[in-house]
């Protein structure tokens, strides 16, 4: 039994343009060990952000469910918690006071010196110490997503799910961020599921990368494993003589999908992804 | 352009007060009386009329009495009666006849009731329709139509049902600022950012919690626009309601004086109620300022 298992979830959302629905993605099953970091990736409209707001709970699948540690996870909760791509800082409070917000409701039972103790220790973990009082609008695009990804990680989340969490913050800054992640997320080894457009992040951060064709209707064709040993940084990595393969890879899975040419191209149909591994030499060449 | 935004702009507004001051004592102005080409006959009669009163030393003057009356009264004759006014503030002769704090004090208080109560409800009506969008789309028929109905127009259902011209007046201000902060209300809480609410539902806040610290601080501008709105609306509304109710305050002030066909007391009620106004609205944007945020 997996850690985090997704079960044959399909989503419908009502026809915006007549009567009737219109199915998003159908059958996806996504299996996630524990400390696993798993990527999605996909063109916009294929459903990928709407699979992680139902792994969040945020939303209800049409039909499956999210399997969590052995039970079923539906609506939303703690052990779930989401980096949104607009950051969902609460422009009202501080930055202190948003992270403490989730703090408290993690540990009800903590003392006020307690949640300030954990709130201090993250807010110095993303190198945001002398900003607790500062409100998110005195923040730059990369201090507002620290500050949620610092909110994140200070609840101690079972699973991580962050939704193109860089994808608002400018290319040098994303860099540093996504390697400040991978630093937090050594230490935490949390599950993660991400959702991104960028290719690079996602060889960078993963241990599996999954592509999803094209919407409407869009299914998981294929599972890619990143072969690239741990420790990675953004430097060595592009060395690797694995790191253009998959880069490749990819690449051309969503040039082939954004030209709608889905329903021929992948050789498998019938619903189970098909398993690339530079690693294992097992790779299906188109 | 720089050149242009330099200056004191009180200095502009001060000459504008000054200029407007001047004009209105000059142009108010009335010769006194002069009584050379009248004859002994004439002037007895104008005395007998009442038009002119007779000093000491036998020399003729126009009736103060009638004088005010003839015309509009000037500046001076205003700030005469503002420091008569005024320095009666919390004299009480009669039953009607309060002194101006006290009309003051009955005004806002009158005020204050009417709008605190159609703030509580209306907000709490607004958040419950704005997180209900099928409840939203069922009341906004009748709150449209509410919306643009005078509160005057209330005024007698309101004094038919309730019998009593005290709570009728209140009533008066409260129908003033219930439906626009009820409008805003629900529309600031629909369109709150869904990800607020996520979190918030993804930390699993108590409804109580995720209502004031997630809906009802995001949705604050939005209220607090529509509580200004209603405001205005109050105000505005509580000065002909005493009028017509007959109740004490400053808008009575002026409906009273003008019965008296005292216009320089009309006057002065129309600047206390300016200057009544101008307060509450400092002290509103006091508050206003304390709970709005930048996005």
């Amino acid at each position: 039994m997996s850690f985090l298992q997704i079960d044959h979830v399909t989503k419908y959302f009502p026809n915006p343009s007549g009567p009737g629905q219109v199915c998003i993605f159908r059958d996806a099953t996504i299996k996630v060990e524990k400390g696993e970091f798993v990527t999605c990736i996909g063109h916009s409209g294929c459903g990928k952000s709407t699979l992680l707001n139902i792994i969040a709970g945020l939303e209800t699948p049409s039909e499956g469910g999210i399997i969590l540690n052995g039970r079923e996870a539906s609506g939303p909760g703690l052990d779930r918690m989401v980096v949104f791509q607009n950051f969902a800082l609460m422009p009202w409070m501080t930055v202190f006071q948003n992270i403490a917000l989730a703090v408290r409701s993690a540990y009800p039972d903590w003392s006020h010196e307690q949640v300030t103790t954990h709130v201090n220790k993250y807010i110095a973990l993303v190198g945001l110490k002398g900003a607790e009082d500062k409100r998110p609008t005195a923040l730059s695009g990369g201090m507002k997503q620290r500050v949620g990804l610092a909110r994140a990680f200070s609840i101690e989340p079972k699973v991580l799910l962050l939704d193109e969490p860089f994808a608002q913050i400018d290319a040098l800054t994303r860099g540093v961020i996504q390697e400040e992640l991978i630093q937090m997320w050594n230490t935490s080894r949390n599950t993660v599921f991400m959702v991104t457009h960028d290719v690079d992040e996602a060889i960078l951060l993963s241990d599996r990368i999954l592509l999803m064709t094209n919407g409407p209707e869009a299914r998981i064709a294929e599972m890619v494993h990143v072969s690239i040993a741990r420790p990675r940084s953004r430097e060595t990595i592009i060395e690797h003589p694995h790191y253009y393969k998959i880069r490749n890879h990819i690449i051309h899975f969503l040039v082939r999908h954004a030209k709608h040419e889905t329903a021929t191209s992948g050789p498998s149909t019938n619903g189970t992804p098909v398993i690339v591994n530079f690693e294992e030499e097992s790779v299906v060449t188109h | 352009m720089a050149a242009r935004s330099q200056g004191n702009p009180w200095y502009i507004a001060g000459f504008v007060l000054v200029v407007f001051l001047l004009s209105w004592h000059f142009f108010t102005l009335r010769s006194s009386f002069d009584q050379r080409g009248l004859s002994e006959e004439q002037l007895q009669m104008m005395e007998f009329n009442g038009d002119i009163v007779r000093a000491a030393d036998g020399s003729y003057a126009w009736n103060p009495e009638k004088e005010k009356v003839k015309g509009i009264p000037g500046p001076l004759a205003v700030l005469e009666k503002a420091r008569e006014e005024l320095s009666e503030a919390f004299v009480k002769k009669g039953t009607n006849d309060h002194g101006i704090a006290y009309l003051v004090l009955y005004t806002v208080s009158r005020f204050a009731g009417g709008f605190l109560a159609a703030s509580v409800i209306a907000i709490m009506l607004g958040v419950i329709l704005g997180l209900n969008k099928v409840l939203f789309r069922a009341a906004n028929p009748f709150i449209q139509i509410m919306k643009p109905i005078s509160p005057l127009a209330w005024m007698p259902l309101l004094l038919y049902t309730v019998k009593d011209p005290k709570w009728t007046a209140v009533l008066v201000v409260f129908m003033a600022a219930v439906w626009p902060t009820l409008a805003t209300t629900a529309f600031g809480v629909s369109s709150l950012r869904k990800e607020y609410l996520h979190v918030a539902a993804i930390v699993q806040l108590s409804w109580f919690q995720r209502l004031f610290k997630v809906i009802l601080p995001g949705a604050a501008p939005t209220i607090v626009n529509g509580l200004r709105i209603s405001f205005g609306s109050a105000l505005v509304a509580v000065v002909p309601a005493e009028m017509l109710l007959g109740e004490l305050g400053v808008g009575y002030l002026s409906w009273i004086e003008w019965n008296n066909l005292d216009i320089a007391g009309v006057i002065f009620a129309i600047l206390v109620v300016g200057v009544v106004g101008v307060i509450l609205d400092a002290g509103f944007n006091k508050l206003a300022g304390l709970v709005t945020y930048q996005e």
